[in-house]
């Protein structure tokens, strides 16, 4: 099966960014977005996964040949507003059915790990 | 001819006859799916018992000759990203939701058992609707029925599969980037991604909230207009659901759309492009240009490459998004041993997603985080609105888009897994229809010399799936490529 | 600079819940009571596949709050998604409004102890609340979550660093929950977590070089909950400010040490930090795809603006002006929406607005303070008490024979006329019986009369005391003055 052109011009490109050092992502950034994104990497996949984030990174950099000075940025697919329900009630789930699924459950209330107090509010 | 060859239009009119019961219809299917799934793997779960019951209902309504529905006693089967209340598990093919059972029914599943269908099984897909292979499931690849060597496209490959191989007419998928078209080009079936709105999501769960649509798979263009009937409309538990009639699509699906204008991108025909694939996609079009259509070059400047560019931010942001939830804290999998909470929540997250999974919920964080997200998100969602006005322009002297769904027939197994941007690259054609919210149809259009089916792509106007069908329907009727089945059908175990 | 000069600067962001009857994004019930985890759907519980839809009553009372603040209603708000992690919080980020708030632009006139204040809005947003985690109460090494809170239309209210001290800070927070709850758009019982407060504190230290202010860092007190609390953390933490910086002016400002998160200890009165500038969250906002714009219709707007009524300040303003009403009786009479216009009907009804406030002043109050209960719970009409007032005004009773009817119709529930029939409460104003009353009187008390007539003024007051007795307190008071006047001769 042929492998099309722009897949070879990017791989090309990650390539050239390897050898000139200039991946768009370190270690230490994987690490981080990881701890952002709440996924405990292994130090295996922190390498695996700089390299090809590097090269996808570098792929969607292609965006930047672009001008879009003056183009709204456009988040929602159909021009939609004031979409609105009555303040109305409907029956909900019983904490029975709400704690069906818990990995683990003390009474009526989920269960997690001890957590300081530390959070964040709304 | 047996029960499973029939088209669902045809085994709907049976059934209505009472040629066959909707038992006797669930039990082929059932029989199907137990003779090649060991083979094709499209089925994460099927509940024989269940769909035995519902059809003995449907039998039952049909013989007091009350209504049954549109589907009455039609098989389908349902991508395992759509939450059953049935008692079976909604998986999304990842490890990380653990055998959850979801405690209500999506909106499209609603709409299926109102109309009589008869749900047969959930289908396999890659890992929360990520991927274009069906490999990146936690349960095992799907395989293509044209060649169990070849991966059956994804993310929807279990459906698009699951009719190809004949195991039923009909399966819903959803499509983010091309996750219903492009299985559907490679497995030789139809597949539809509505315009945005048209099919309420409640009940999928999300990948890239602005992105995800569901739609119909068949094995014809009357089939998927059955199914896309079925399941459009309004629901006011989706605020991006639309308010908009949904036009009878059967009726006049047999009438051709003339004067036909077909816009070709040189964008869609462009270097990346297989030489096969273009040879047998130019073959449509001579069909369609016989049949009086006019060729008119369109371009579309930000689609193809800077399309996926674009595609892969947004939709990686709101993933990495959606996909927080995935916490081991209300529901799913939790990692056994932890120090502290956010040690649970990284273990927990790390063991339970795949490498895509990851992949994309980690792009899309830094997509959104501090000090990048002018320069990705934003600016992705600047192309997005280029993106958007060069199909608004094409559509003021064209009447639909024409291309290859895919650039390649279906690849090998494991070809492309360790290279995730040649993986992306398999979207080239589609992602740029999802992020314009304009609805797009694959339909089979010939085979490659080493007989894998090849896929025409078809690109109409938000809310045109009349139109959009009525165009496909021209070219299927010239053609017999819905007669041909897969080779796995014919081999007897 | 000298700690004197250092000017306290705060704001307050301020979360309140919405009067509505279910949540923000489901049908669930707002509830308060109830069983944990009871009161959850799928939607609220974050499953997999669900999706929000806007609850519009939330968006009017947002809206209506809004407006009574002075802020503009921008032609388009949309809502974003917050991410954090945190096991109260099921989908791990919260739906809020970013950079496009419902409300822009407003203010708060505040009455302090020295005049009144005013307090710039920065803005008015609608968003959601979390969960509830609580801590193992017997040491267990684990916490536990209830939903039945996640997904309460919650109201922020970001002010403008227009406050300067600790006694304003709480002086606008009890002013903003009296404008919600007269504008019924939140009951804000502090003691259910109807409304929770968060200063942001520091002190201006002079100016820059470049003639621009300059601070000490911002510290942001997540949490409080009690008008109390807001006091006292404010007052600690400008305290801890001026120390910090007197010891170390030339460290302690907030282009060096930008903003941090602190905590607040109220059984010891301290705060603690939290989080400084480095470990910020990153929270990744961006717009919620799940749902639509709002692009308020102007006809709408002026709708809601219409429902406004008039607000304390003014309303109390008016009382003093149009009906010539003491300052502190408008002041009681106004601080309750419901009270004011009970007044107002009364008021109307007897077309004597000063009586009205007597009336309202001395019964009405007292009873309600006494029973520690609202208007509401008064269980009489304007209508009533209006026609009370009116018979007391007309003479057919007398003023203290009224306050025994206004008992007696609390305790009855019947009509002030036929409570003054059935007893025989009507005023004697026959001048033939009243002076019968004070020739008892006088008979009865020689040596009273004596000595009024031996020059004691004060005698007169016991001797009208006994004659009003004599008729069994429904003699016409005045009647009975004149009478012993000219009975005592002149």
């Amino acid at each position: 099966m042929r492998v099309d052109v722009a897949i070879r011009s990017a791989r090309d490109l990650t390539a050239a960014a390897r050898k000139a050092r200039i991946l768009p992502l370190s270690r230490e950034e994987v690490l981080k977005v990881g701890t952002l994104s709440r996924i405990g990497l292994s130090d295996a996949e922190v390498g695996r996964f700089t390299t090809q984030l590097s090269s996808i990174l570098d792929y969607v950099g292609k965006l930047r040949e672009l001008d879009t000075s003056g183009v709204e940025p456009l988040a929602h697919a159909l021009p939609l507003h004031n979409v609105l329900r009555p303040d109305e009630p409907r029956t909900g789930l019983a904490p029975e059915q709400a704690l069906a699924g818990a990995p683990e459950a003390s009474g009526d209330f989920f269960r997690v790990p001890r957590v300081l107090d530390e959070g964040v509010s709304a | 001819m047996a029960i499973t060859d029939l088209t669902a239009c045809r085994m709907r009119e049976a059934l209505r006859r009472r040629e066959f019961s909707a038992l006797e219809a669930a039990d082929a299917s059932l029989a199907a799916i137990a003779r090649l799934d060991g083979r094709v793997r499209a089925f994460l779960s099927v509940d024989a018992d269940g769909a035995r019951r519902r059809a003995a209902g449907i039998d039952k309504r049909l013989a007091a000759g009350e209504p049954a529905g549109l589907l009455a006693g039609v098989p389908v089967a349902v991508k395992d990203n759509m939450c059953t209340a049935d008692g079976q598990a909604t998986t999304c093919a990842s490890r990380i939701l653990g055998g959850w059972r979801a405690p209500y029914d999506a909106h499209v599943v609603e709409r299926l058992a109102a109309e009589g269908a008869v749900v047969v099984g959930k289908t396999n897909l890659d890992e929360f609707a990520m991927g274009s292979s069906t490999e990146n499931s936690a349960f095992g690849a799907t395989r293509n029925p044209w060649d169990l060597e070849r991966v059956p496209g994804g993310s929807s490959g279990g459906s698009a599969a699951a009719v190809a191989a004949r195991m039923v007419p009909l399966a819903l998928g959803s499509d983010t980037g091309g996750s219903i078209r492009q299985p559907a080009a490679l497995c030789g079936v139809v597949g539809l991604k509505p315009t945005y709105g048209r099919v309420s999501r409640y009940g999928l769960v999300a990948f890239a909230s602005s992105l995800d649509q569901i739609g119909p798979f068949g094995r014809t263009v009357a089939d998927a207009a059955l199914l896309l009937q079925a399941t459009a409309g309004h629901d006011p538990r989706d605020s991006t659901s639309v308010p908009e009639a949904v036009p009878d699509y059967l009726a006049a699906l047999e009438e051709p759309v003339r004067p036909l204008r077909i816009g070709l991108p040189k964008e869609f025909f462009g270097a990346g492009l297989d030489p096969e694939v273009r040879r047998v996609v130019r073959d449509a079009l001579a069909a369609y240009e016989r049949l009086g259509a006019q060729m008119v070059e369109v371009s579309l400047p930000h689609s193809a490459e800077y399309a996926i560019a674009a595609y892969y931010i947004v939709a990686t942001s709101e993933a990495s998004s959606n996909l927080a939830r995935y916490d081991g804290v209300h529901y799913g999998r939790r990692s056994s041993d932890h120090a502290d909470m956010i040690d649970m929540y990284m273990r927990s997250r790390v063991q339970g997603f795949g490498d895509e999974v990851k992949r994309r919920v980690m792009l899309g964080a830094y997509a959104l985080s501090a000090g990048y997200y002018e320069a990705y998100y934003k600016k992705a969602l600047r192309v997005r609105r280029l993106i958007r006005r060069d199909f608004q322009d094409a559509f003021k002297t064209v009447d639909c888009i024409m291309g290859p769904t895919s650039p390649t027939a279906a690849f090998r197994q494991g070809e492309r897994t360790a290279d995730p941007l040649a993986m992306y690259l398999s979207d080239v054609y589609t992602v740029s229809c999802n992020l314009a919210a304009i609805a797009g149809v694959s339909v089979p259009c010939g085979f490659t010399r080493a007989g894998l089916p090849v896929g025409l792509q078809i690109i109409t106007d938000v809310f045109t799936e009349d139109r959009l069908l009525r165009i496909a329907r021209m070219y299927e009727r010239e053609t017999a490529w819905a007669d041909r089945s897969p080779p796995v059908c014919e081999a007897r175990p | 600079m000298t700690a004197a000069d250092l000017l306290p600067t705060i704001g307050l962001e301020v979360h309140m819940h919405l009067k509505t009857r279910t949540k923000l994004f489901c049908g669930c019930p707002v509830r308060y009571d109830a069983r944990p985890n009871s009161c959850v759907c799928p939607v609220c519980l974050g499953m997999p596949g669900v999706l929000p839809v806007m609850n519009g009553r939330a968006v009017e009372l947002a809206v209506r709050m809004a407006l009574a603040l002075g802020c503009a209603i921008p032609d388009l708000a949309k809502w974003d998604r917050k991410h954090y992690y945190y096991p109260d919080l099921p989908k791990n980020y919260q739906i809020s409004e970013y950079d496009q708030p419902l409300g822009i632009g407003g203010f708060l006139d505040v009455e302090t102890p020295r005049g009144a204040v005013r307090v710039g809005i920065t803005r008015v947003h609608l968003e959601e609340d979390a969960g509830k985690l609580m801590h193992d109460e017997r040491g267990g090494n684990f916490s536990v979550v209830d939903l039945n809170r996640t997904g309460t239309p919650l109201l922020e209210i970001v002010s403008e660093p227009d406050i300067h001290g600790a006694e304003d800070a709480r002086a606008y927070a009890e002013a903003l929950r009296q404008l919600a709850v007269y504008l019924g758009v939140g009951d804000c019982h502090l003691q259910l977590g109807q409304m929770r407060f968060e200063p942001n504190v520091s002190l201006r230290i002079g100016t820059g070089p470049d003639g621009k202010p300059r601070y000490t860092p911002i510290s942001e007190i997540k949490n409080l909950n009690s008008f109390r609390s807001v006091e006292r953390a404010v007052v600690f933490e400008l305290a801890r400010h001026r120390q910090e910086y007197v010891a170390n002016p030339a460290e302690y400002t907030l282009e060096n040490l930008g903003k941090e998160t602190r905590g607040w200890r109220d059984d010891e009165g301290v705060s603690f930090l939290q989080r400084s500038k480095e470990e910020a969250h990153d929270y990744r906002y961006f717009p919620e795809p799940d749902l639509v714009p709002f692009v308020p219709d102007r006809a709408w707007v002026e709708a809601v603006r219409a429902t406004v009524p008039e607000l304390p300040q003014g309303r109390r303003r008016r009382f003093i002006s149009e009906y010539g009403l003491p300052e502190y009786d408008a002041g009681v009479l106004t601080a309750e929406r419901g009270v004011a216009d009970f007044f107002e009907k009364v008021a109307g009804l007897v077309k004597d607005p000063k009586t009205a406030s007597n009336w309202m002043m001395q019964d009405v109050m007292r009873v309600l303070n006494e029973r520690k209960a609202g208007i509401a719970d008064l269980g009489m009409t304007p209508e009533a008490l209006a026609e009370l007032v009116s018979l007391v005004k007309q003479g057919a009773i007398n003023r203290n024979k009224g306050t025994e009817v206004f008992g007696k119709m609390l305790a009855s529930g019947k009509p002030a006329g036929e409570i003054v029939r059935q007893d025989g409460l009507a005023q004697v104003a026959d001048a033939g019986a009243v002076e019968a009353f004070v020739d008892q009187a006088l008979a009865a008390n020689a040596r009273t009369v004596e000595d009024y007539k031996g020059g004691k003024k004060a005698a007169l007051g016991r001797l009208m005391g006994e004659a009003m007795k004599a008729s069994g307190g429904k003699a016409n008071p005045q009647l009975v003055r004149e009478i012993l006047l000219r009975k005592l001769g002149g």
